[in-house]
């Protein structure tokens, strides 16, 4: 079956097409960037700025993986290595070496990037369904490693982690002061993530994702360009990872499980593949339902199982893909 | 005698009879996988909820309908095959026309819903299933004592595993079933109906898995995670032998678990994480797999 249809096609026009207004946003963009400003500025005052920062921890990490399935086409599902382990990493420093948090992040976000180019090197050799189940296998190795490890605590996790002081001055002890920092982390990672996209490289990453050999064939060293993007997707997983960590002072094996993967599939999927602002919709979602249902147990997962099988029937746009459809814009 | 390389004899074909049995399963699952995996061109994530179910479904029989092993090792893989190619009716032939993508993320959509739904019923910890009387006790082999119902667990998936190889590779079916693999179109204009075959292979598979849970059940206590964690392990072990040919990846099963087990013996720490280290290596050496085609 070599005429399949790529899996973020129809969510995307042709790249030649887009126009680029600021920054490479298009004027729909912007308006939809102008809603997420306002949005950040206002909601600590309406809403729980705890549950506020969770969301932006996982927007994050979706757009994150976002960069790998919607310009690349790569399926990782093995994102909760990078995310866990940059967790890890920047609740061991904060606690252990008493580092201060904006460093902390920075560590945890090395961690995972350096994770990513082993990781990386060894899956893009294969492509599609087998990419998807080798970084699975290496995560559940991530996973066991976080098992065993005596630095992470076990199944304790990393508890207690100090917030610690911004720049070693600012307390972050009250929400409202982490919550600007939370924001500011996540507002930085979503434009780079933009950016990348926008640059001539992301250009080239989209065309790998349309046609690999005709990209080949170019005269692109492809595997150069599909390591970077992995490498640069687990960096930012990682410095979600590490945010929430120092956030919510635990570090756990839940972030480094294999249904962790499959949450931020989930959350972009429901978002829309290969959308801008679709895996921050997602993310906003699955969290909000995951808060409301906590108490129904194993449902949860049973829910999460029956929204997947109805965005990949019915809805493989995802929430953005067709609002963006039906307002005949990009998103 | 009593020490091999350092390591009690008893201990050492304790594990590599362990190491055997895990191997019977990651052959039996991969062998599955690999049976779906060239006819609808899908990873079926769900695999290893359906082995759970397998095992459910042969403590169900014994617990609600006092149907012993010998008849649920037949029933259990019929009631599950059911459900699969009910499955694949409703929701995966809905698929073949995108991305492979799509069917592993809608099959482990279905392995989430099983799974949740089964640990709504049965909470997460294990129900017990006994060992059935002709099959329970030892023997003395002289250098161990070897549990009956292991030595038959091997036994069985080798030759459940055979008998899958021998029916693709020698009957009209199989050869049927190879050549739609090969391209679809012109074997549906040969007059085979192969939409239905599809939906049987599916079924099929499915059912394999289903046996590997009743064997697992009186070995395993059988509760609702006892198949993502396996089935992950099966994926790499998918990765390892490449998904081209079924005798690979029956030998890469069994290899691999057996590997598994001399790791535990000479390093306990590393047997979690070993067939992973394998699959990378392997990747970087032979990125198609061992058995698979580039």
């Amino acid at each position: 079956m070599a005429d399949t249809t790529s899996i973020t096609a129809g969510a995307l026009p042709d790249a030649v097409q887009e126009s680029s207004g600021a920054w490479g946003f298009s004027r729909a963009q912007l308006v939809a960037l102008a809603i997420l400003l306002v949005f950040l500025g206002v909601a600590p005052f309406v809403l729980y700025p705890v549950f506020l920062m969770k969301l932006y921890c996982f927007a994050l990490f979706a757009c994150a993986f976002n960069l790998l399935i919607g310009y690349v086409g790569l399926l990782s599902f093995g994102h909760a290595a990078y995310f866990g382990m940059g967790g890890y990493l920047a609740g061991y420093a904060a606690k252990a070496w008493g580092i201060s948090p904006e460093i902390s992040i920075l560590i945890g976000g090395a961690t995972a990037g350096l994770l990513g180019v082993v990781a990386g090197w060894i899956a893009i050799r294969r492509q599609g369904i087998y990419f998807a189940m080798i970084t699975l296998a290496l995560a559940q190795m991530v996973y066991f490693f976080c098992v065993q490890a005596p630095f992470t605590g076990g199944e304790d996790g990393i508890q207690a982690i100090p917030r610690g002081n911004l720049f070693g001055v600012v307390p972050l002890d009250r929400d409202m002061a982490m919550y600007w920092v939370v924001a500011a982390v996540f507002l930085a990672g979503f434009l780079l993530v933009h950016r990348i996209i926008h640059s001539p490289y992301g250009q080239v990453l989209k065309a790998i994702r349309e046609n690999e050999p005709r990209a080949t064939s170019l005269g692109y060293r492809t595997d150069d360009y599909k390591l970077l993007a992995f490498i640069l997707s687990a960096t930012l997983a990682g410095v979600a990872g590490a945010t929430k960590s120092i956030v919510f002072g635990i570090a756990t094996l839940t972030d480094v499980h294999w249904s962790m993967s499959g949450e931020v599939v989930l959350m972009t999927l429901v978002g829309g593949l290969g959308t801008v602002f679709g895996p921050v919709v997602g993310a906003a979602v699955i969290v909000t339902m995951q808060n409301y249902l906590a108490e129904m147990g194993a449902w949860v997962t049973v829910i999460q199982g029956v929204i997947f099988v109805t965005c990949v029937l019915a809805f493989r746009r995802g929430l953005i893909g067709e609002l963006a459809a039906l307002l005949k814009v990009k998103l | 005698m009593d020490d091999i390389f350092g390591i009690p004899a008893p201990l050492l074909f304790g594990q590599l009879l362990l190491g055997l049995i895990n191997g019977a399963f990651y052959a039996m699952l991969s062998l599955g996988l690999a049976v779906i995996f060239g006819l609808l061109n899908i990873v079926n994530m769900a695999h290893g909820a359906q082995f759970m179910m397998g095992a459910f479904a042969a403590w169900m029989l014994l617990a609600w309908g006092g149907i012993g092993y010998w008849w649920a090792l037949l029933l259990a893989p019929i009631i599950v095959g059911i459900t699969g190619v009910i499955l694949e009716k409703l929701f995966i032939s809905r698929l073949y026309k995108l991305d492979h993508l799509y069917g592993l993320l809608l099959t482990f959509g279905l392995a989430l819903i099983i799974e949740g739904v089964f640990r709504n019923e049965f909470g997460s910890s294990g129900l017990p299933y006994r060992i059935p009387p002709e099959l329970s006790g030892a023997w003395d082999l002289g250098f161990m004592f070897m549990p009956v119902y292991r030595g038959w667990v091997v036994v069985a998936a080798l030759i459940l595993c055979l008998t899958t190889w021998l029916v693709i590779e020698k009957t009209r079916l199989g050869a049927y079933l190879r050549a739609a693999t090969e391209n679809a179109a012109l074997v549906q204009a040969f007059g085979v109906n192969v939409p239905r075959m599809v939906t049987l292979t599916y079924g099929a598979g499915v059912a394999l898995a289903a046996v590997g849970g009743v064997l697992a059940a009186p070995i395993y206590s059988v509760n609702p995670q006892m198949g993502s964690n396996l089935i992950i392990v099966v994926f790499a072990v998918v990765v390892i032998g490449g998904m081209g040919s079924i005798l690979g990846s029956i030998l890469t099963g069994f290899a691999l678990g057996i590997v598994e087990g001399l790791t535990k013996v000479f390093w306990p720490e590393a047997s979690a994480t070993v067939i992973f280290v394998i699959m990378a290596i392997v990747l970087l050496a032979r990125p198609a797999g061992l058995f698979g085609r580039a």
